[in-house]
């Protein structure tokens, strides 16, 4: 459905996207998974025919994003970074006004954007300004979906939002992934990864890697620790003076650590960690979060 | 007060760093010195008049002479009883005429005194008042030199001065329709400047531009809700002129509507093309202040008379748009012209508003870069 | 008895009817992390307002660094730091003179200033950016910078609003570490976030729910109170209530 081949795209000096490929086939939910700076915006401005790539080629639904941007505008829902909706109309003015310039009403599609649109319904009469960050997002939403769109491409629609929106929001996509539409994401939310059928991890314009979830897990050959004790501030510093500690990173509760060479075991931390007073001490191997996966490949 | 200093520091440091301070702080009032200082002149020079000589003898050749060698005035054409005056006025060809009567000179040997009639086209008040005024002393001047050589007293030579199209001199006739001239333009051009950079610094034209909206019905659903608002705008404004001021519509009403609402159009064209241009609401209102609203006071001639400019700045104000309306307006109101005069100038205006459509459709980026 | 650095009764911050803040009452100690949580919209930005000066109460008692917010609201600035996601340094300005400026400010001699420059730069690694602008860091540097910055005057408290906002989660890291080394100097850390998993690091952490504080402790002790294994569930289970 989405077919990315070589595309490179920089302003000035800065290389904002770097000889990416990947392809998303029909139906899938496909996250780009990466932190600000990675190049998520700016590829799918590219995808939404806004901006033109330096090189490469990419199509959206067999179309040229260059050559045949109109015919990709009209089967294409857009949600872009940032709350992009008329603030001074009500949420049924800018729903409206989106049908009509899909050439399509807002009864046509209604079943697809119900489960939504009931949320923000009781508050249609209200300007979108002055929604919640929640409720904006899903008003937006509503509004790219309002043409049955075969694509959905979605930047970063749960930067800035609680976590109970976020979840939310995700349990909406998956019940539209349902309905048959190809979805596009990208968070910086690395915990959002798992909830894709496949992803690709970004940085700084390159792709570090593509593939499910799950396997991007299996793949990581590293042996992961986690460590908790009393005294959790105390406990990273002594681990990182620790000679036989590769990286040691906080995750909540625990933190996350890896041996020289993999080769240390449990009890040699343990050990260590009781020989500095360390009590309530929990250390077991653990398998890893997109996150380590994400983390390693930084490091590389 | 060492705080007060490290914020100076941080302030002047900003400054010298943003180009666009720089340009308003220096740039800026260089530019405005010297328009003004240009612009602004009261003296006349070369104003074309015609002049009516009946008599054609010593008297009246000598006092033609000392016009024309004042540097003043220019002859354009020298007119024949029976010519019609008006029309001469009405085509816009001179600002005065010198008529002086038959058997002038004899007259005034005879009877001790004559007069010469000075006709103004006050449809521009200070103009006539200044050309009028000139040409009274010119000849008061000469009347006082020959009387010292050899013109006996009490003959007098008399300036009778006739104001046409504006018997009272009326300021109000010069400004209502340099006023809506100037009106019409900032608000049209800034209304439309403003509407467009404001969807792409809010964020919502990149939804536009990701939608199977057309550049060409994007620019002219701007552009239309506008020209309705702008057209009630203008209406208003002539009504007031004529109830309140007293301004007269000698003219078709029609045509003056209808003139108005092709420079209404203009202007909000040249509104969107500025928009198209400017990143964000705040360079599109400049632009359209600075750019739009000081050359419309000081070049259109709507307070200042062009031909007493420099010559190159008489040429950069046939670019200015309200320059060529405000003939229009006066020629309709005042005058009572029809669109035979003014064809020229409605050109010019459906030429300007062409040109700023194509470029805006083809400036208006259909990405985001 | 650890000494108070924020001590807030009954404080109400209303616009027109709306009641962004209803009654709110809590205390924070000198040293601690405390996270302030809550929904969008939920009134944390308008409290962290107030607390900074930045905005007066409607009603209330507020005191921060000892000081009345009320009537001693200079004083308060000179003792808190404050950095938050949309403005940190001045970006056209480069490290030394965005810490000249700053310094300037808070009245630090020019003998201090120099001394602390240099090893805030030592610190972070940073000495061949010292004449760079700002504005052409990379933001995981500027996201240190802005918070040394922050904290440059020794100040007892620093306001961090959501400081870790889109950042990689290495950068992010690194900035709780330095997080926890002004806690070890004694510097009081008020952070606000979305990052569940940065709610664990804090000492204590409160979460606000339209307008009103709806929990107060350690995160220890809400996980056991709500039964349930991480911050995460407690933030849901909170906001799912009100529902």
């Amino acid at each position: 459905m989405i077919s990315i081949q070589h595309i490179s795209k920089s302003y000035k000096e800065v290389q904002a996207v770097h000889d990416i490929s990947l392809e998303v086939q029909k139906g899938e939910l496909f996250g780009l998974i990466g932190p600000d700076g990675a190049g998520k915006t700016t590829l799918m401005r590219i995808l939404m025919t806004l901006l033109i790539p330096d090189e490469g080629h990419a199509t959206m639904g067999g179309f040229d994003v260059v050559k045949d941007y109109k015919r990709i505008r009209n089967i294409v829902g857009y949600m872009p970074g940032r709350f992009s909706l008329y603030q001074d109309l009500t949420v049924e003015e800018n729903l409206n006004f989106f049908a009509t310039v899909f050439k399509t009403t807002v009864a046509e599609n209604y079943d697809l954007i119900r489960d939504i649109y009931i949320q923000i319904e009781p508050f249609k009469k209200r300007l979108a300004g002055k929604l919640s960050g929640g409720m904006k997002q899903k008003l937006a939403l509503s509004c790219a979906l309002i043409h049955k769109p075969e694509i959905l491409v979605l930047d970063e629609p749960t930067t800035g939002v609680d976590a109970v929106s976020r979840k939310e929001f995700w349990g909406m996509l998956k019940k539209l992934q349902e309905k048959g539409i190809t979805i596009l994401v990208s968070t910086p939310y690395m915990d959002e990864a798992m909830l894709c059928n496949r992803v690709a991890l970004m940085q700084k314009g390159k792709v570090l890697d593509i593939d499910t979830p799950h396997k991007l897990v299996e793949n990581y050959t590293r042996k992961l620790y986690a460590i908790k004790s009393k005294d959790m501030h105390r406990l990273i510093l002594d681990l990182r003076e620790y000679e036989k500690t590769d990286s040691a990173f906080a995750f909540g509760q625990y933190l996350h650590v890896t041996g020289k060479d993999d080769e240390v075991e449990a009890t040699e931390f343990e050990n260590y960690l009781l020989k500095k007073d360390h009590y309530e001490l929990e250390v077991f191997d653990i398998p890893p979060t997109i996150e380590d996966v994400f983390m390693n490949m930084m490091i590389e | 007060m060492k705080q007060f200093i490290g914020f100076l520091r941080k302030e002047f440091l900003h400054i010298f760093r943003d180009p666009r301070t720089m340009i308003i702080i220096f740039g800026i009032p260089v530019v405005q010195l010297m328009l003004f200082g240009k612009v602004i002149s009261t003296d006349i020079q070369n104003a074309k008049i015609a002049i009516l000589d009946q008599s054609h003898d010593n008297t009246t050749q000598r006092i033609t002479s000392k016009l024309l060698s004042s540097g003043y005035f220019v002859l354009v054409k020298e007119m024949q009883v029976g010519d019609d005056v008006e029309e001469v006025f009405r085509k816009g060809i001179v600002k005065m005429v010198v008529n002086f009567g038959p058997n002038f000179e004899q007259n005034l040997e005879r009877d001790g005194k004559e007069d010469v009639q000075l006709l103004a086209d006050a449809s521009d008040p200070n103009t006539a008042r200044i050309l009028t005024s000139y040409a009274g002393g010119i000849i008061n001047d000469y009347v006082k030199k020959e009387k010292l050589q050899n013109i006996e007293l009490p003959n007098q030579i008399k300036v009778e001065v006739r104001m046409l199209y504006n018997e009272g001199l009326k300021s109000v006739y010069m400004f209502v329709p340099g006023i809506m001239a100037m009106i019409l333009m900032l608000i049209s051009a800034m209304m439309t400047s403003i509407s467009i950079s404001k969807e792409k610094e809010l964020g919502t034209m990149e939804v536009l531009l990701a939608s199977p909206l057309k550049p060409l019905q994007i620019v002219l659903g701007k552009v239309t809700p506008y020209l309705l608002l702008s057209f009630i705008n203008a209406l208003t404004i002539i009504l007031l002129g004529v109830f309140v001021f007293g301004v007269p519509i000698k003219g078709s009403f029609i045509l003056l509507m209808g003139e108005s609402f092709l420079f209404i159009l203009m202007a909000l064209s040249l509104g969107i093309l500025i928009s198209t241009v400017a990143p964000n609401q705040m360079v599109a209102m400049f632009i359209s202040l600075l750019g739009l609203m000081l050359p419309t006071i000081l070049l259109s001639g709507f307070i200042f008379p062009i031909q007493n400019m420099p010559l190159p700045l008489q040429i950069v104000s046939n670019i200015i748009p309200p320059r060529w309306f405000i003939v229009i307006i006066r020629n309709i109101m005042l005058k009572g012209t029809g669109i035979m005069f003014i064809w020229k100038e409605t050109l010019v205006l459906i030429f300007m508003s062409f040109t700023f459509i194509a470029l805006s459709i083809k400036n208006f980026k259909i990405r985001l870069e | 008895m650890e000494k108070k650095v924020i001590e807030v009764r009954n404080l109400v911050k209303k616009f027109g009817s709306f009641v962004a803040n209803d009654h709110l009452n809590f205390d924070v100690y000198k040293g601690e992390i405390f996270g302030f949580l809550g929904a969008n919209g939920a009134g944390k930005t308008t409290a962290m307002k107030i607390l900074c000066g930045l905005s007066s109460p409607t009603s209330g008692e507020v005191k921060v660094a000892g000081f009345d917010i009320y009537k001693e609201t200079e004083k308060v600035k000179r003792n808190i730091g404050y950095m938050s996601q949309k403005f940190s340094l001045y970006e056209d300005m480069t490290i030394s003179e965005n810490i000249r400026f700053f310094s300037g400010i808070y009245g630090i001699s020019p003998k201090d200033r120099k001394e602390k420059q240099e090893e805030l730069l030592k610190d972070l690694g940073l000495e061949s950016a010292k004449d760079s602008l700002i504005g052409s860091l990379p933001l995981g540097w500027k996201q240190k910078l802005a918070f040394s910055v922050a904290i440059f005057h020794d100040p007892k408290i620093v306001f961090l609003d959501e400081p870790t906002g889109g950042v990689d989660p290495i950068t992010r890291r690194k900035f709780w570490d330095l997080i926890y080394e002004a806690s070890d100097r004694g510097i009081t850390v008020f952070v606000t976030t979305h990052y569940m998993d940065e709610a664990e690091y804090c000492n204590r952490v409160s979460i606000m729910n339209e307008g009103r504080i709806e929990a107060l402790d350690t995160p220890e002790n809400l996980k056991q109170q709500y039964g349930v294994k991480n911050m995460d569930e407690v933030f849901l289970k909170i906001a799912r209530n009100k529902e």
